[in-house]
């Protein structure tokens, strides 16, 4: 399980790495944290003729104010979140999604842009920066452009990057104090990728709800019924109408077999983090 | 478990190998630099089941690829152990025709780095016609299933029947009768440090130095030599440190046989390690059962008969030495398991597959054959509507019967076993689970509390082996124990610590004979050249068989020793006394430096008739063959998660009694351990296959291991009694603990569906496996006229 040859190229600047994302255009990766990169290219699943490690870029870690809202740079750690060490506008949630991304040593490494550009449907971010309603922040030889995250990911592995683009970062809002959360993954051991994830955000001064579900098909989907009655204000608290009102929604939304496990895993677990969500 | 003072027998003494690992400096195989070493990688069969019609092999890539047709003189591994009715089989170092599962070695990529050598292999394109697969090992023995090999008529390797007592009369007597199927899916063994060799020839010695991950290097040697067309003394196995075994570097493997056929060819120093995906493609698998079973039981639950059949998947071929037919005769001895039970009838397949063949791991087959037996005294007890655990208590063999000869002849020696069960619920405090069951959980899940007792031969010797029909009897250990001129001392020994704490355990043994600190101990294993003969560790026999061995060179050391000091200190052997490394008479001392000083450089000064050196060799067998035997209760307090499958494991207790325990950290650790792969087994670990005979795991991804976080904090018990057949009364405990874990558990997740009716009776007890359980469960419920009560 060892990649083949490939030509390692470590940008130190951002310029640098859309400049020579150009360059090798069409057999060149980016790697951030290669958490995910390199056991694919070791497991010869994914091949790249040269890969630019974009890791040393400090501007990629950046985290700051951007109007109303909040930038995490794309080179932002699992960890730096987890740790606190940069702030979460989304009072919490950004925190508690972070700390249960694989193993400490994944989180270490592993990177919020990454996770993003990577695009598994298992994977945290995808799913969780949805609900969120985040904004995508893409830099390419061309300037820069903001995609909304729910047109950020096309499908399995696929995103809209073109070629030498690359992921900066997302701005988040910043939650008010009537928001409420919640993060719920179904995983058979700790560390392992998700075979469900619910992600729930309600913010009635932001007009935010999202009930998102993961790990399933191509890419995350927000149930788009049941967010819209949540959004209505009703049914508010009883678990059994939530569930209900999510059954109806995840046949739709997701294509499964409503008698099939997997169906039935995805319904407990985003009935149960809508439930946590409203009761918080 | 509190150790005892001192360094001897007993104490809880930190491991000596401890302090290389943690920092890092430990040496294993592939820490090893020899200059011009070629690293391997292997073509390997893309299908189940097929014939090679050829291999395309890139022309700049000619010269580093090597084929069956590079080695015509290596013969094929052959496995023929002395079981009526069994069927050989040849395994090809490389094949070079017939391929009987997916990934095996077909042809050897070389090159610089292990990087460029699956470049390489991955260039080379193998022309295969494929024949339909045998997977199911039920299918396998229908009529007009494909055949893996003609000449074999069917798929079996051997088929047995063993049949003790009037099962008739069982039947006519029962009350009750459960009938259930039992499964244990595939799993591999998954040693930390996959499988290891860096092989070199040695012009000035003419001899091939190996240096390989093996439980068993003088045995392997044998098989090398006769495959490889060598003579024994001109191959030299080392084996360094190595990251676990568990049954899966103890054979003969075609890759460890080809590489070394490398190095003599070339002349050149040549290396594999194993990967994890090589691993779970084709080193050995394990633990694939299917029990079907008819138990009779009188009103009180009593154990009156076993009806058995049982189907074990083999694989494509039999590993050197042994075969696999042990798999299939151990599952049907131990399905009886502590338990009185006078009528039993055991009919047996072990069966050919196109699959990678099955080895023993911890355990072998007695984990399936607990996750039976155990499973079914649970459903005798539901059936008459008493807790399992007194239904369990009242069918064992009383301690007042010890010692007793079970149904299958097993010679039980000490032990009471009832006591282990009493223990357990204590521990597990069954009394407060029953009372949270009735409160019920806010989270709607729903709690279980299973049990599951065992007891396991071990350290058996040289009657038993054979009575089993194994080509080679490990029936004996050997030690060499050589003093040195300044009174330190070295011990050569035939086993393999990988794990265990041999090196401090033994060097225990040898402080309780001789009074020499373990630091001032050397253990040497795992070289062929440096120990005499050994039969290297495996079966929960090293600490016996090794440590018995250490005690008895010993004091045939500290004989000797005795003898040149009475003739030096004037006085009869009987009046010395041995203490603080030295021998003390009535009219003086001598440090054991001065005795090891005399008896290597100053011979004048030896007594007459006396020979120099402070050195001896010798074997050992405990004083029974028919082995010392090891018991435990496992208890598992389980969640279960009705909507998703999910199980926790609330708590986990055990209560073990391995006789006398020579180091309480060590043996707690192999305890800890132990359970732990014994919950791979029952709620994680699976190597699934599909129709054509692809395997469906092949990374960790794909077969998941429990972690650190799946692991709860395991309450230790421990009752002993010391088996008087041994040293010191030790009993082997290498892989008690791996044991009862799926059938504690399977009848914990029983014990949390009761209420509503579900059970499950097949490992990996996964969440879509859990879940299927209870929406059985629940439909066979709605489908009912009347409701019955709920009390889960």
């Amino acid at each position: 399980m060892k990649p083949p040859r490939f030509a390692y190229h470590r940008a130190g600047t951002l310029e640098e790495a859309i400049e020579l994302g150009a360059r090798f255009d069409g057999s060149a990766k980016f790697m951030a944290g290669g958490q995910s990169l390199m056991p694919v290219m070791s497991l010869r699943m994914m091949t790249a003729e040269h890969v630019i490690d974009i890791s040393g870029i400090a501007a990629l870690r950046e985290c700051r104010a951007a109007g109303e809202r909040e930038l995490i740079g794309a080179g932002t750690t699992h960890a730096m979140l987890e740790d606190g060490k940069v702030p979460d506008p989304a009072r919490g949630y950004l925190r508690h999604v972070a700390a249960g991304i694989g193993y400490r040593s994944i989180r270490n490494r592993g990177t919020v842009g990454g996770s993003l550009a990577h695009a598994d449907p298992a994977g945290d971010w995808p799913s969780a920066l949805l609900a969120l309603d985040a904004v995508a922040v893409i830099a390419g030889p061309g300037g820069e452009r903001r995609v909304p995250l729910r047109e950020f990911q096309l499908g399995l592995m696929e995103t809209c990057l073109a070629g030498p683009e690359l992921l900066t970062g997302v701005l988040v809002p910043r939650l008010s104090e009537r928001a409420r959360w919640a993060y719920r993954k179904f995983c058979r051991k700790v560390g392992e990728f998700a075979h469900s994830i619910g992600a729930v955000v309600l913010d009635p001064t932001l007009r935010i709800c999202n009930v998102v579900v993961g790990a399933v098909g191509g890419k995350p989907v927000r149930l788009e019924q049941t967010s819209a009655r949540i959004a209505e204000g009703a049914p508010r608290k009883d678990p059994r109408e939530l569930a209900a009102l999510v059954a109806q929604d995840l046949a739709g939304a997701t294509g499964l077999d409503p008698s099939s496990y997997e169906f039935q895993v995805h319904h407990a677990i985003v009935s149960r983090a809508l439930t946590q969500a409203l009761s918080a | 478990m509190s150790g005892k003072p001192g360094k001897g027998v007993g104490a809880r003494l930190r491991r000596k190998e401890d302090h290389r690992h943690l920092h890092g400096r430990g040496e294993f195989v592939g820490d090893l630099r020899l200059p011009g070493t070629l690293e391997a990688a292997f073509v390997r069969s893309p299908v189940a089941h097929g014939v090679v019609r050829g291999l395309d092999i890139p022309a700049e890539h000619a010269a580093s690829v090597l084929t069956a047709a590079d080695f015509p003189g290596v013969k094929p591994i052959v496995a023929v152990p002395k079981v009526e009715g069994f069927k050989a089989s040849e395994h090809p170092a490389l094949a070079a025709g017939r391929v009987r599962f997916a990934g095996e070695p077909i042809a050897l990529a070389l090159a610089a780095t292990r990087a460029q050598a699956e470049d390489i292999a991955e260039a080379v394109t193998v022309e295969v016609d494929e024949l339909p697969a045998v997977v199911d090992m039920v299918q396998a023995l229908e009529p007009g299933a494909p055949l893996i090999r003609e000449e074999w008529r069917d798929n079996q390797f051997v088929e047995k029947l063993n049949e003790y007592g009037d099962l008739e009369w069982a039947r006519r007597n029962a009350t009750v009768t459960v009938q259930r199927e039992y499964r244990m899916n595939r799993q591999a063994a998954v040693p930390l440090e996959g499988r290891a060799i860096l092989a070199a020839w040695n012009e000035r010695l003419e001899e091939l130095t190996l240096y390989i991950g093996s439980q068993s290097p003088h045995q392997l040697r044998v098989g090398l030599a006769h495959s490889l067309g060598i003579e024994e003394r001109q191959i030299r196995l080392v084996t360094p440190d190595m990251g676990g075994g568990f049954g899966a570097k103890r054979v003969l493997y075609p890759e460890e046989l080809i590489v070394a056929a490398a190095a003599l060819k070339l002349r050149r120093p040549v290396r594999w390690l194993e990967d994890k995906r090589e691993h779970l493609l084709a080193s050995i698998h394990c633990r694939e059962h299917l029990h079907r079973v008819t138990a009779y039981a009188d009103a009180r639950g009593k154990l009156l008969g076993l009806d058995v059949e049982i189907f074990v998947d083999a694989g494509a071929y039999s590993h050197w030495p042994n075969g696999p037919f042990m798999e299939a005769g151990m599952a049907a001895r131990n399905i009886p398991g502590p338990y009185v039970v006078e009528h039993y009838r055991c009919r047996s397949h072990t069966v050919a597959t196109n699959k990678s063949p099955i080895g023993a791991y911890r355990g072998v087959a007695r984990p399936a054959a607990c996750f039976t037996i155990e499973r079914t005294i649970d459903e005798i007890a539901h059936a008459v509507g008493r807790e399992p655990w007194e239904v369990r208590l009242e069918n064992m063999v009383p301690s007042s019967a010890m010692p007793y000869r079970n149904v299958t002849r097993l010679a039980f020696d000490t032990g009471d076993y009832a006591e282990s069960v009493r223990r357990a619920a204590q521990l597990i405090d069954l009394e407060a689970v029953r009372a949270r069951q009735k409160r019920g959980e806010p989270d709607g899940r729903l709690i279980g509390v299973g049990f599951a007792s065992f007891t396991e031969q071990t350290a058996h010797g040289c009657g038993e082996w054979v009575a089993r029909g194994v080509p080679v009897i490990p029936g004996y250990e050997s030690a060499t124990a050589r003093m040195m001129t300044d009174g330190s001392l070295m011990l050569m020994v035939g086993i393999i610590s990988h794990g265990q704490g041999l090196e401090t355990t033994l060097a225990q043994i040898a402080h309780e004979e001789l009074g020499i600190d373990p630091l001032r101990i050397s253990i040497r294993h795992g070289d062929t050249q440096a120990s005499p003969f050994g039969m290297g560790t495996f079966a929960s026999r090293s600490m016996v068989m090794a440590g018995g061995a250490v005690a008895k060179a010993c004091r045939a050391l500290r004989a000797k020793m005795a003898a040149i000091a009475a003739h030096l200190l004037q006085c009869d052997a009987a009046a010395l006394r041995f203490e603080d490394c030295a021998v003390h008479g009535p009219g003086g001392s001598l440090p054991f430096a001065e005795l090891g000083r005399i008896a290597n450089l100053r011979q004048e000064a030896l007594p007459p008739g006396v020979d120099p050196l402070l050195e001896v060799t010798v074997t050992y067998e405990p004083a029974v063959d028919t082995g010392v035997f090891t018991y435990a209760t496992q208890a598992a307090v389980v969640a279960v998660d009705p909507d998703t499958g999910m199980v926790e494991l609330l708590d986990y207790a055990v209560v073990e009694d391995c006789g006398t325990v020579v180091n309480p950290l060590i043996v707690d650790g192999q305890i800890a351990g132990g359970i732990a792969q014994g919950i791979g087994t029952a709620l994680y670990e699976e190597i699934p296959y599909d129709a054509s005979g692809q395997p469906l795991a092949t990374t960790l991804a794909d077969y998941l291991l429990p972690g650190a976080p799946e692991i709860p904090a395991i309450k230790i018990g421990h009752l002993s009694t010391p088996s008087p057949h041994t040293e010191y009364g030790m009993k082997g405990m290498g892989e008690g603990g791996a044991i009862s874990p799926p059938a504690a558990i399977a009848n914990a997740i029983r014990d949390a569906l009761l209420g509503i009716g579900g059970e499950i009776n097949e490992t990996p007890m996964t969440p879509r496996r859990v879940r299927a359980a209870v929406a059985r469960a629940l439909a066979a419920r709605a489908s009912r006229p009347a409701a019955e009560p709920v009390h889960a």
